[in-house]
């Protein structure tokens, strides 16, 4: 069937078994390879997502749910020369180690930023619950309470 | 340790010929090992102390180096990145040696076409201590065949110039090395230059950003799940469920009617289909009926009944006078034991591959590229220079992408197409066909003097293959050892004053592929020593830290260890006095040459324990990149608590169980102490190993707090109260 959706903010269209998983859209038809296969079964939260906005696992969503909606990827989460607050945070505190998970990561928090724009440890700790086998939860609660002072003062 | 040659040799232009002096690194003074055979006691020496040199293929000419014409330096590395940082550490050994901004230079994983394949793989935290003279040395060498060139060029002596970010200048004449290499036929080597001393060192020592941040924060496409090749197939593949079980027939024909698919494949014990897309594969596979024989169903308690200290092949792999008689009232005994641990990385094994006219090219995530090479060569009957490997950035290695027999299954089916296929494990298939951590079982054993000194210690313990029967190692190295060296990591007991102490490994090997897990044996044996001997302390009436420093030698090793035990006890604040319901626990650790010691501070709530602050005191010789051992450190003490309280692997009706995140508990961000410390000491000239002896005490510091608070003492992983 085809399906109608916008992409980082750009109209698009594919013609695919609505039930595909929105993730094997992005990455093998769009070639948007910046969220990450990881269980397939919405258990790691690699493939995080937006949906209008909303943390999306994206391996457990069937495109045709995306239809007339505004999907945004990691490679979308910046607009123009502005780095987003997250990945901003996500460098000064210099999250990553191997990397795979981190998109998954930075797309949970700035879901979870628009909901709670200064969170408590409490919030992190009930809200981000992703899987980073290197463990880099350290720094990444300290980026993304970092993320939150960046938001304070630029808006 | 430089090398001289006099010899010049033709090299191509904008290559450049790279001699290192490949030495050896000693680290450490050895122990009392006494084997029953010298060799065995000399391997076993090498793999506890020594960093071992750089050994693969590519020590000749102009394979390290390349210079683009935008001015930048391209380094084919013959480590993989995989998180640990070592791309970083060596952007910043070359930038310093050669002159050159860190922004200058580019680290890739040599494809091995290139002709640069490590004999060593990627593991054992032993990139950047290995190649840490060799890489200095080709720096330099390549720095002064570029000055050469350009004192010819500029008609000027060589003495006159400077060399700073990659442009060299006499007096008001500049030229960029691009400039200076475009223009060179054939380049003079001359002997390898004296290194320059650390304080002259711009990068090295400094905690500069990792050079892989930027494409790691914005998701660029650089892991092997990303690669893709021009008209490629995917595929997915049905392997057995049950341990042991072999493939007896399968039915496809519902499953070849499916959308999508080209070709379904049928080999020995393994059906793959292979489709336009991922998904159609997966609808397809889920068609196909195997009918598996299973010879046998396995039982956790067989596994763990094989595992027990006593059975299987014994091995001393430390002896210093009496043993202990167990018969001795006063000897105080306990046992202790660890689970079956998955990697559970979060890529994928897989890879893309395309065969073709008697040619493969595999792209893929491996710790082992030359182990990939050889197999996908063998497997197709290829010759070895006709497979290219190409290793992209990993999705997290721990010791998994050290098995990639996926990489020749890729290859056998695109072979059947003939077209570009690339096939990856479901997360069912990871948990299921993971070369997991073995199980071990221990008994520890002491006497403790009138003085409340230990006389006697003894770690008895069992475990599965780590070492043994790995592609990496040769098949012969276990009949030649007697044992598995890194099963016995960690296992050897590190406080050498104590009068009579010994190790005995027995060891076997189970019916499913156990392997190298991050540490290797170093977790679940730090667990069982530090365990006992904070118990010890405990029945002595003594301070932990007091009767560890007690047991301590004087040599480098015990003075080294003893630096971070004072370190860690001194910045925790360490007291061994439980208040209400929150104590500290202290642990320490010695692994390939690093000492590590942690203070962790637990609280127990309705018997659930959390950890809320660890304090690290880490010995990592010369931290070429600070903030990246840091980073190291911190990411093993988390792995450690994940490891030590959350994972677990069952066997239940004859399968390895479970096969998703959630019920293969890991520790997450609630889980993460909201304080990390690290403190570093630099005990030694070089760079020792880092991502892995920190993983070392934390199981056992946490136990020691639990002890403090409840009266309990927790042997078995992972620890769980109630």
């Amino acid at each position: 069937m085809k399906i109608s959706f916008n992409i980082n903010g750009a109209p698009q269209s594919v013609d695919v078994d609505g039930q595909t998983p929105l993730l094997w859209v992005v990455r093998d038809i769009l070639d948007l390879k910046g969220t990450k296969f990881g269980c397939g079964k919405a258990a790691c939260g690699a493939c995080t997502l937006h949906v209008n906005g909303e943390a999306v696992r994206s391996c457990s969503y069937a495109v045709k749910y995306a239809a007339g909606k505004e999907v945004t990827t990691i490679e979308g989460l910046s607009s123009g020369e502005n780095m987003h607050p997250v990945q901003q945070a996500w460098i000064e505190e210099i999250v990553p180690q191997c990397g795979y998970c981190q998109p998954g990561f930075m797309m949970a928090t700035a879901a979870l930023l628009n909901k709670i724009p200064n969170p408590t440890d409490e919030d992190i700790d009930n809200n981000i619950v992703n899987i980073c086998r290197c463990a880099t939860y350290y720094r990444m609660r300290k980026a993304i309470h970092r993320a939150a002072e960046i938001n304070n003062t630029t808006s | 340790m430089s090398k001289t040659d006099k010899k010049s040799k033709r090299i191509s232009r904008r290559k450049f010929l790279v001699r290192g002096g490949l030495g050896t690194i000693g680290v450490l003074a050895l122990g009392t090992y006494i084997f029953r055979n010298p060799m065995r006691r000399g391997i076993l020496e090498m793999a506890e102390t020594m960093v071992p040199p750089y050994s693969g293929k590519g020590t000749e000419p102009n394979l390290w180096f390349e210079i683009t014409s935008e001015n930048n330096l391209v380094l084919h590395s013959s480590k993989v990145e995989m998180g640990q940082g070592t791309f970083t550490g060596f952007a910043q050994i070359v930038a310093d040696e050669l002159d050159m901004d860190i922004s200058q230079i580019i680290v890739k994983a040599a494809e091995t076409s290139r002709g640069i394949v490590d004999g060593m793989s990627t593991g054992g935290s032993l990139s950047v201590a290995s190649l840490w003279i060799p890489l200095r040395e080709m720096a330099a060498t390549m720095r002064e065949m570029i000055k050469i060139k350009a004192a010819g060029q500029l008609g000027v002596d060589i003495s006159a110039l400077t060399t700073a970010d990659g442009v060299v200048t006499a007096g008001d004449k500049t030229v960029t090395y691009a400039e200076v290499a475009s223009k060179v036929e054939e380049w003079e080597v001359p002997k390898t230059p004296e290194l320059r001393p650390m304080k002259d060192y711009k990068f090295i020592g400094k905690p500069i950003p990792r050079i892989d941040l930027e494409a790691k924060v914005m998701g660029d496409p650089i892991f092997g799940m990303d690669a893709e090749m021009e008209d490629m197939l995917h595929a997915a593949v049905i392997r057995p469920e049950h341990i042991g079980a072999t493939m007896k027939s399968a039915d496809t024909s519902e499953a070849e009617k499916m959308p999508g698919v080209i070709k379904i494949v049928k080999k020995d014990n393994w059906v793959g289909v292979i489709a336009n897309s991922y998904p159609e594969a997966l609808a397809a596979k889920r068609k196909i009926r195997v009918d598996w024989d299973v010879p046998r169903i396995w039982t956790e308690e067989e596994i763990r009944e094989m595992l027990t200290v006593g059975k299987g092949d014994k091995m001393i792999t430390q002896k210093q006078g009496e043993a202990l008689v167990v018969e001795d009232e006063n000897v105080i005994s306990m046992e202790f034991s660890s689970p079956l641990g998955a990697h559970a990385q979060i890529e994928p094994n897989g890879a893309v591959a395309h065969v073709k006219d008697g040619k493969a090219t595999i792209i893929i995530s491996t710790q082992v590229i030359g182990v990939t090479q050889k197999q996908v060569a063998k497997a197709l009957g290829l010759k070895l220079e006709d497979v290219n490997v190409i290793c992209t950035y990993l999705g997290g290695g721990f010791g998994r992408r050290l098995n990639t027999s996926h990489a020749v299954q890729a290859a056998e089916m695109s072979i059947e197409v003939g077209k570009p296929v690339k096939y990856f494990f479901t997360r069912k298939e990871e948990f299921q066909h993971d070369t997991f951590r073995p199980p071990t079982h221990h008994i520890m054993r002491g006497k403790l003097d009138e003085q409340g000194n230990l006389e006697s210690l003894e770690h008895h313990y069992a475990s599965g293959d780590v070492a043994i029967n790995s592609v990496i190692m040769p098949p012969i190295m276990s009949t030649v050892l007697g044992t598995d060296f890194g099963a016995m990591r960690g296992g050897n007991i590190m406080y050498r004053k104590v009068a009579n102490h010994r190790a005995i490994q027995w060891h076997t090997t189970l019916p499913f592929a156990t392997s190298w897990w991050r540490s290797l044996g170093l977790l679940a044996n730090t667990f069982a020593i530090e365990s006992f001997i904070d118990e010890m302390a405990l029945t002595a009436g003594k301070n932990p830290v007091d009767f560890r420093l007690a047991m301590l030698d004087d040599d480098s090793y015990g003075a080294r260890t003893k630096k971070v035990i004072e370190l860690a006890a001194e910045k925790a604040n360490y007291s061994d006095k439980a208040e209400g319901n929150r104590a500290m626990g202290f642990a320490a650790s010695i692994d390939a040459g690093a000492p590590c010691a942690q203070v962790v501070e637990v609280t127990v709530e309705n018997n659930e324990i959390k950890v809320h602050k660890v304090v690290c005191a880490f010995d990592c010789g010369i931290a070429v990149n600070p903030d990246q051992v840091i980073a190291q450190c911190e990411g093993s003490i988390i792995m450690g608590i994940s490891g030590s309280m959350h994972e677990k692997m069952t066997i239940k009706d004859g399968q390895l169980t479970p096969t998703i995140y959630g019920p293969y508990d890991m520790a997450l961000m609630r889980n993460t102490p909201k304080e990390i410390e690290v403190h570093l000491i630099q005990g030694a000239d070089v760079p020792l190993p880092v991502g892995e002896p920190p993983l070392g005490p934390i199981g056992a510091a946490i136990g020691n707090a639990v002890r403090r608070i409840t009266g309990k003492r927790l042997t078995d992983l992972p620890m769980i109260l109630g």
